[in-house]
């Protein structure tokens, strides 16, 4: 019989552990469900997970998806640390890129270099106003965050609808619900020819190791920290909780509002009915796979970036509906949280059952 | 407004109301055993496509129903085992099953999309269904209408009137206490996920088999994070889940007729309303702090195991 048992210390290997064996388990289960639905597992894997990589398009793609994957997660990732749970950084990228769009619609057809930066500063801002709602009825009216966030994703996506079919929809785009397409200096500047990769992953970069230094070198990151591992001691040590709550949310969605416009202004070029297949959401799963460590989302936004284009080539090649992208995203969160009870606790075989156990507990 | 219109809207929310108070009546006995669920929105997706596959392929929306209870009662068993077993953190392993509902359901359901099924039928009962306003407004309802009122009835009376309703409070007020009087105070828990799952499953089959028969991706729109809304709102006491259903249920209705009353709002932003009605009641209910801090289940989302 196995039983669970606490460890004396958490387990330091186990913890940078953990995250590359849900990655097994989850490519492990993939070749089991290629296998059932009648595929090759092994060539059906090599769609998924390598074939994508084999271009220098590919490449690009799988930066350019990583940057917004990546911005919205060293966002989140902040607020988790402090037990802030902001879940709808999806809606606060959405407002950025509503924010952003309406600062290039504003402008029309005048060129200026000062369009572009008034547009990704439109939309930090936007995404931190969205952000601050939630934080606003938390810190008020103690309302959770995580109702509240998700509920203004909702509301987000509405009002998107309502301008891309209303107001902002392009007067010579044969009625698509799409504004006009942006000029070339509304655009991000793409940097490798050949490729679709933009400006967006050096923002998303450098804030990851700005992101580093503010949780690990400052005060204030210090504080979000306490709060997170000893709420009581926070408390004890006068740590505003208020103010952990306002800078967690109003970061995460400054970042989630700078992927979103990052998105109009990047790979799409306009405003759609859609600006994100859910990067927003899978941001959370990219926060905790890569432990709300700078440097572990770094590359668990590059895996969960992969796995979007892997179910993309899966469409295209083996003709598998590429929401099996979102069951792998699933089944990677599920396999992490299952390791992670594994830094605190290991698996005992025991023969017969002790006697008076629980005293050293 | 006629007579007509206003008996069609009542219905129309009655409807609308039914999916609510299973998915948070069911999360309600969960929390009222201190475990905290955010998996209710996948859950019901796959109960939703569950139940809409099979009571498509084997034609009897019956043995629907058995299949999305079922797989809603799988996915909460990956959570109880998670939370209760592995005692991994509620919050996030919850927020994990929607996400991986979500994707499970789009991939399940893509073969099944845009395909027609034959709703749940309305019951005509005889006679009383022939009284003139009464009888449209109670007696020509589906059968789960009429279920979701007995699951009211029932979870009331287990709660407040059984033994066992008194232990799964007593275990979501202070486990630790229960465990040493010598209650099973993990198969109480692992129950309460479990019945909680279920709801959750069937309240998604309404969704895809009655209220909107078909399958869409994504078609329950927020609706599990609505009823985990609505059990904040009801205190965690049943009769306010129902009441606060119906209320919900009403708003979603009224933006359906709100065009024909001659209001000219874009529909986009009467397709807000729900939402923006959710986020209203959860201000105005968390304001009161006693209120929340007074019902709300003592041990709420903390983890507890008796060996650890």
């Amino acid at each position: 019989m196995l039983r669970l048992e606490r460890r004396p210390l958490p387990s330091a290997r186990m913890r940078l552990l953990a995250p590359l064996i849900a990655a097994l388990l989850m490519f492990v289960t993939g070749f089991a469900v290629f296998a059932l639905l009648g595929k090759d597992p092994l060539a059906a894997c090599a769609v998924f997970f390598v074939k994508p990589l084999t271009s220098l398009y590919g490449l690009g793609e799988l930066l350019v998806k990583t940057a917004p994957l990546l911005l919205c997660a060293i966002g989140l990732a902040i607020g988790f640390r402090a037990n802030v749970w902001n879940i709808g950084a999806e809606g606060q990228l959405t407002i950025g890129a509503l924010a952003g769009t309406g600062v290039a619609l504003a402008f029309g057809d005048t060129e200026s270099h000062w369009i572009l930066p008034a547009m990704l500063i439109a939309g930090v801002l936007g995404g931190m106003a969205w952000a601050a709602i939630p934080a606003l009825l938390r810190t008020r009216f103690r309302t959770s965050e995580i109702l509240t966030s998700l509920m203004l994703v909702y509301i987000a996506q509405m009002l998107l609808a309502y301008l891309v079919h209303g107001p902002w929809r392009d007067p010579d785009g044969f009625n698509f619900p799409q504004s006009r397409m942006f000029n070339d200096w509304e655009l991000l500047p793409i940097l490798v020819d050949g490729t679709r990769i933009n400006l967006g992953i050096v923002f998303a970069l450098l804030l990851a190791g700005l992101s580093w230094l503010f949780t690990d070198k400052t005060h204030a990151g210090y504080r979000l920290q306490v709060a997170g591992l000893a709420p009581a001691a926070a408390a004890y040590a006068g740590f505003s909780e208020k103010r952990n709550v306002w800078l967690a949310l109003l970061i995460s969605g400054a970042t989630a509002g700078l992927a979103g416009i990052g998105e109009v202004a990047g790979p799409i070029g306009q405003l759609q009915t859609t600006v994100s297949p859910g990067y927003g959401f899978a941001a959370i799963i990219v926060a905790f796979v890569g432990r709300l460590n700078a440097f572990g989302i770094v590359l668990a936004a590059l895996l969960m970036s992969l796995l979007y284009l892997g179910g993309e080539q899966a469409q295209i090649d083996l003709g598998l509906p590429s929401a099996i992208t979102g069951l792998f995203q699933g089944l990677l969160l599920f396999y992490l949280l299952a390791m992670d009870a594994f830094v605190n606790y290991r698996l005992r075989r025991v023969v017969r059952a002790p006697a008076a156990s629980g005293a050293a507990a | 407004m006629s007579v007509e219109t206003l008996i069609a809207m009542l219905a129309s929310t009655t409807a609308a109301a039914t999916p609510l108070i299973f998915a948070a009546l069911g999360e309600l006995v969960t929390e009222r055993a201190g475990v905290l669920n955010l998996g209710v929105e996948g859950t019901m997706l796959v109960g939703a496509i569950a139940g809409f596959a099979v009571g498509l392929t084997t034609g009897s929306l019956t043995l629907g129903y058995l299949a999305a209870a079922l797989a809603g009662v799988l996915m909460a068993l990956i959570f109880a085992v998670l939370t209760l077993q592995l005692q991994t953190n509620q919050v996030a392993t919850g927020l994990a099953l929607t996400l991986f509902g979500v994707g499970l359901s789009a991939f399940l359901g893509k073969s099944f999309a845009g395909q027609p099924i034959a709703g749940l039928p309305h019951l005509s009962i005889p006679l009383l269904s022939d009284i003139p306003v009464l009888g449209p407004l109670l007696f020509r309802f589906d059968i789960l209408v009429y279920a979701s009122i007995a699951l009211y009835v029932a979870v009331q009376w287990f709660l407040s009137r059984t033994r066992g309703g008194l232990l799964l409070r007593a275990v979501g007020e202070s486990p630790a206490v229960a465990h040493a009087i010598g209650h099973p105070v993990q198969r109480v828990r692992y129950a309460a996920v479990l019945f909680g799952g279920a709801c959750s499953g069937i309240a998604g089959a309404y969704l895809s088999t009655a209220l909107t028969p078909m399958w869409v991706e994504g078609l329950s729109a927020g609706r599990g994070w609505i009823a985990l809304a609505l059990v904040v709102f009801a205190t965690w006491k049943p009769l306010r889940v129902l009441a606060g259903a119906y209320l919900f249920g009403g708003v979603t209705v009224l933006q359906l007729y709100a065009q024909g009353f001659g209001l000219h709002v874009p529909s986009e932003f009467l397709s807000m309303l729900p939402y923006a009605a959710t986020v209203v009641v959860l201000v105005l209910i968390c304001r009161d702090r006693q209120t929340i801090l007074l019902n709300q289940p003592a041990s709420l989302g903390k983890p507890f195991h008796p060996e650890l």
